[in-house]
């Protein structure tokens, strides 16, 4: 099987916070098309990894792609462009909490579409179906669970059909079978719309439900990467016990 | 120079400038499209049209006051029949665009410094620029345009409902019919008294919608940080308005010298 292009490149990217370095020297490419996961302890840089592709992180030192586009050297009504291929579900999802759900998932597709008000709506009711908040399209975010927000967010993540889908924990807070969905569609989005897809999670059945490769970082570095079977047989201890554990959150 | 002082100094500069770069890029970007219309058009009502019920009963309130310190030094003259117009004159030229300067500071510095504030702590402007909207644009100018548009509206409020204060002082000791009070209210107050009184307070609104959107995006520290952010708000945006207030009525006089006679 070849390859296919690589719709993100990391190249040798480095950023510290004050004299913490949170990411060491990390070149990193990811397959379009296919879903790559980012496991990691809590605290390794997986959130800052994601913030730098969409570009709300700027780097110390190194370039980051977006097909082929260095993002790193883009002005920022070309970011904006580059933005409108991307969906972003950040770890607390980040609902503008001022607005319904409804209007959350509406609001991308308000901003860089031509859509009528009323095919919007339709629209922003259909992606919430997908997560299963159908019911929930009116209530205000501070009203929901957590697991509600997170869902909501992935709804509003994937509101422009974004060709790269950035998902950071997508199933904390959630039950299983609520988890296992998310995958589905996760999975489905692939299948059908040929999304590439990063997914962080802590979930190990979660992350082998989804992932073609899988990306393992540590102390700023990329410890393993491969696919599932890869890092079980990794060299590394760390990766390896990672890899055995059954639950996660 | 002990270093910590030094180190102080340096910092406080530091945070200034960035504040004056903050400052010209907002002063920038009103001039240049994309609009957000809708945005801005919500934050006049929000900060403008929701501040109205402050304002008018403040102007009733500060109309009454002055209206009777204004008799009561004029009758020493023998001069009451002058108190309308002076009350007039007072009001438009300086005590209605402070008083609204001051308690806009308070709510719409608190109200700016603490939404954004909280926005910023919650990633919420992140996310703004995560679906490919410019937060500056989005969140700043609209709110410094929608503060620049509201302050003359208010103070023209502020200065009617003043004057209907003051006949409400004035007809309770003389009985003078409204009328008469708003006609020789007006009978000294000319247009070159109006005007740079209204620019001010745009400059004002200009001063307190920058402040307290520059202390509310660069929140950090949390919920404690949101509520500073609001503090700092109004203090600074008072203090930074009040000093404009001097070399803008310094630079008004010299404009419009007529104005200083
Ligand atoms: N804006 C920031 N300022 C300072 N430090 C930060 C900032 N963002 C992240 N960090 C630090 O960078 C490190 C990595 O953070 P990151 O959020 O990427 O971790 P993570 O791998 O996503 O962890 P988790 O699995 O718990 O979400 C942490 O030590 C964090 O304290
Ligand atoms: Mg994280």
């Amino acid at each position: 099987m070849t390859e296919p292009p690589a719709a993100i490149r990391l190249d040798r990217v480095s950023k510290a916070f004050g004299s913490f370095r949170v990411l060491d020297d990390v070149s990193l490419r990811i397959p379009r098309g296919r879903a790559t996961v980012v496991l990691g302890r809590s605290g390794t840089g997986k959130s800052v990894t994601l913030r730098h592709i969409v570009g709300l992180l700027q780097p110390d030192a190194g370039r980051v792609f977006v097909d082929d586009v260095e993002i790193t050297a883009l002005s920022p009504s070309a970011l904006a462009e580059v933005r409108q291929r991307i969906g972003f579900l950040f770890q607390n999802a980040a609902l503008f909490d001022s607005i319904t759900v409804a209007e959350n998932v509406a609001f991308p597709m308000r901003r860089h579409t031509t859509l009528s008000d009323g095919e919007v709506r339709a629209r922003a009711l259909e992606k919430l179906a997908a997560v299963g908040l159908a019911r929930a399209a009116e209530s205000m975010p501070g009203s929901l669970s957590g697991g509600m927000r997170k869902r909501a967010g992935l709804a509003r993540a994937m509101a422009l059909d974004p060709a790269i889908l950035l998902v950071d924990e997508p199933s904390a807070g959630l039950d299983p079978v609520t988890s296992e969905e998310i995958d589905d569609l996760l999975v489905a989005l692939k299948h059908q719309r040929g999304t590439t897809l990063v997914v962080v999670t802590h979930n190990i059945p979660s992350a082998r439900r989804i992932a073609d490769t899988m990306v393992f970082l540590h102390e700023g570095r990329v410890l393993a990467s491969g696919t599932a079977a890869d890092l079980e047989r990794c060299e590394h201890e760390l990766v390896r016990k990672f890899m055995q554990s059954e639950a996660g959150g | 120079m002990p270093g910590f002082v030094r180190t102080v100094v340096v910092s406080r500069l530091a945070s200034g400038g960035r504040a004056m770069i903050f400052a010209g890029r907002a002063l920038r970007e009103i001039f240049r499209p994309p609009f957000e219309f809708q945005e801005t058009a919500r934050q006049v009502y929000e900060l403008g049209w929701r501040s109205l019920p402050l304002i008018a009963a403040a102007g009733y309130a500060v109309g009454i006051v002055m209206s009777m310190h204004t008799r009561a030094s004029l009758e020493r003259f023998g001069a009451e029949a002058l108190v309308p117009a002076v009350l007039a004159l007072a009001l438009v030229r300086e005590t209605g665009p402070l008083v609204v300067g001051l308690l806009v500071s308070g709510r719409v510095g608190a109200g700016v410094g603490a939404e954004l504030g909280a926005m910023k702590v919650t990633e919420q402007i992140d996310a703004l620029e995560a679906v490919a909207v410019d937060s500056f644009k989005f969140l700043v100018v609209t709110r410094v345009v929608a503060c620049m548009i509201a302050m003359p509206i208010l103070t023209a409020v502020m200065n009617i409902t003043g004057i209907i204060g003051g006949w409400t002082a004035e007809s309770a000791v003389s009985g003078m019919p409204f009328e008469t009070y708003f006609r020789t209210a007006f009978s000294l107050v000319q247009f070159t008294d109006y005007v740079p009184g209204t620019l001010k307070t745009m400059v004002f609104g200009f001063i307190i919608a920058v402040t307290a959107s520059y202390l509310g995006v660069h929140t950090s520290g949390g919920t404690q940080g949101v509520g500073y952010a609001a503090t700092r708000s109004v203090v600074t945006a008072s203090i930074l308005m009040i000093a404009a207030n001097v070399v803008l009525v310094r630079l008004i006089f010299f404009i419009f010298p007529e104005t200083a006679e």
